[in-house]
């Protein structure tokens, strides 16, 4: 007796099974920079046999672990959620971790260099205390004023929703490191910082807004935004960064927030 | 292979780009612009001997220029005061910017004939 029903199965199981393993050939070309071997950048090519469904931090993976450890990069949890890897890969920043390599055209060496403006320290390991230093200087933490109160304090759905855009940043630094401003002036406190202050010029509970105001309506605050969209395109997490920065803007000239 | 690339910004980076190349290229035609007004003060002779020269194709297609770059950074202008003002002007910064394009291309195969007029007539013939 023959059983059709099983060999249908098997053949529909090995075609499963050939496209969960396909297999292509990648060309990753990494930005290297060792101070302590030389001053020199190099632009170092990998050929890598990977899946396209892969991301572009198994790529790197791969590198360090099966061809040369001493390529440096930041990751930590690798879903998205830590902000370590920003990086710039084809020209724009991303996650390494959420960037399938299906999605940026394997065909081509996928180019992958630390995010720009900041001093890169090695290989794609830059300096972030200035930007940490901008984040702080926005003194991202509820003020209030008065006795604190026995219960907690309440909010309502409407107030929630009023900064819920802003709650979402994990301070990967893509914004801020794809803002041309940023580039030319490391002084401006450039969009993260400003992403984190309006989280708490709009919340409700906070009354530490006029402060931090105070803070973004300096000279190298908000008002160096010239609105080129970049960190709203870079943000790995949808942010509309642009529009917290306007928003931030606006509630500098009418004070009403 | 150069030490970076180039930052694959999106439409709004290049218009960005293009506001700050029209405005660097308007502050050159105010500067010579004011130049050689003031010669008037000079002497009319030595401001008419300066205009004579502008007379020619080449100043006049850099006129088309001069209205390309006004135009576009006007219009480009008014796309940013929308998107600092307005509450929904950073949702549909893209396609003001497609509006300002599309209204640059009219304004400018409008002003093609009447500022080009007279080249084309001497280099075409009468």
């Amino acid at each position: 007796m023959s059983t059709p029903t099983l060999d249908k199965h098997s053949a529909a199981l090995d075609a499963a099974e050939n496209t969960a393993f396909e297999q292509i050939t990648i060309t990753l070309r990494v930005r290297r920079f060792n101070p302590e071997v030389s001053d020199e950048v190099t632009w170092v090519d990998y050929q890598l046999e990977m899946d396209p469904k892969e991301r572009v931090l198994d790529a790197l993976h791969k590198v360090k672990w099966e061809i040369d450890g001493s390529l440096t990069f930041r990751r930590s949890c690798a879903h998205g959620i830590c902000g370590s890897d920003a990086m710039r890969i084809n020209g724009r920043n991303r996650l390494a971790c959420k960037t399938l390599l299906k999605d940026i055209n394997p065909e081509k060496p996928i180019t992958v260099e630390p995010i720009k403006g900041m001093t890169v320290l090695k290989d794609l390991v830059v300096d972030m205390d200035p930007f940490f230093q901008a984040f702080r200087d926005v003194m991202p933490f509820l003020i209030t004023k008065g006795n604190e109160p026995t219960r907690e304090r309440l909010q309502s759905a409407e107030d929630r929703a009023r900064f819920d855009d802003t709650t979402k940043c994990i301070l990967c630094a893509a914004c801020t490191s794809s803002c041309p401003v940023f580039w030319n002036d490391g002084q401006y406190f450039g969009p993260a910082a400003i992403v984190n202050a309006h989280r708490f010029i709009f919340d409700s509970r906070d009354e530490g807004a006029e402060q931090r105001l105070e803070v973004l309506n300096d000279k190298e605050g908000v008002w160096r935004c010239r609105t080129t969209f970049n960190c709203t395109d870079a943000c790995p997490r949808g942010i509309e960064v642009t529009k917290a920065i306007q928003e931030v803007k606006r509630a500098l000239i009418t004070r009403r927030f | 292979m150069p030490a970076g690339t180039l930052y694959r910004g999106r439409e709004g980076m290049w218009s960005w780009v293009a506001h700050r190349v029209t405005g660097v290229l308007i502050f050159f035609f105010l500067f010579v612009h004011v130049l050689d007004t003031s010669l008037v003060r000079v002497s009319p002779q030595a401001y008419d001997n300066v205009v004579a020269t502008y007379k020619n194709p080449i100043v006049n297609l850099m006129e088309y220029g001069l209205v390309a770059a006004i135009l576009f950074h006007a219009l480009n202008g008014l796309r940013v005061i929308a998107v600092d003002f307005w509450s929904k002007g950073p949702k549909y910064q893209r396609q003001m910017l497609w509006s300002v394009v599309g209204i640059w291309i009219v304004l400018m195969a409008g002003a093609f004939y009447p500022v080009l007029d007279h080249t084309l007539r001497t280099l075409f013939g009468s």
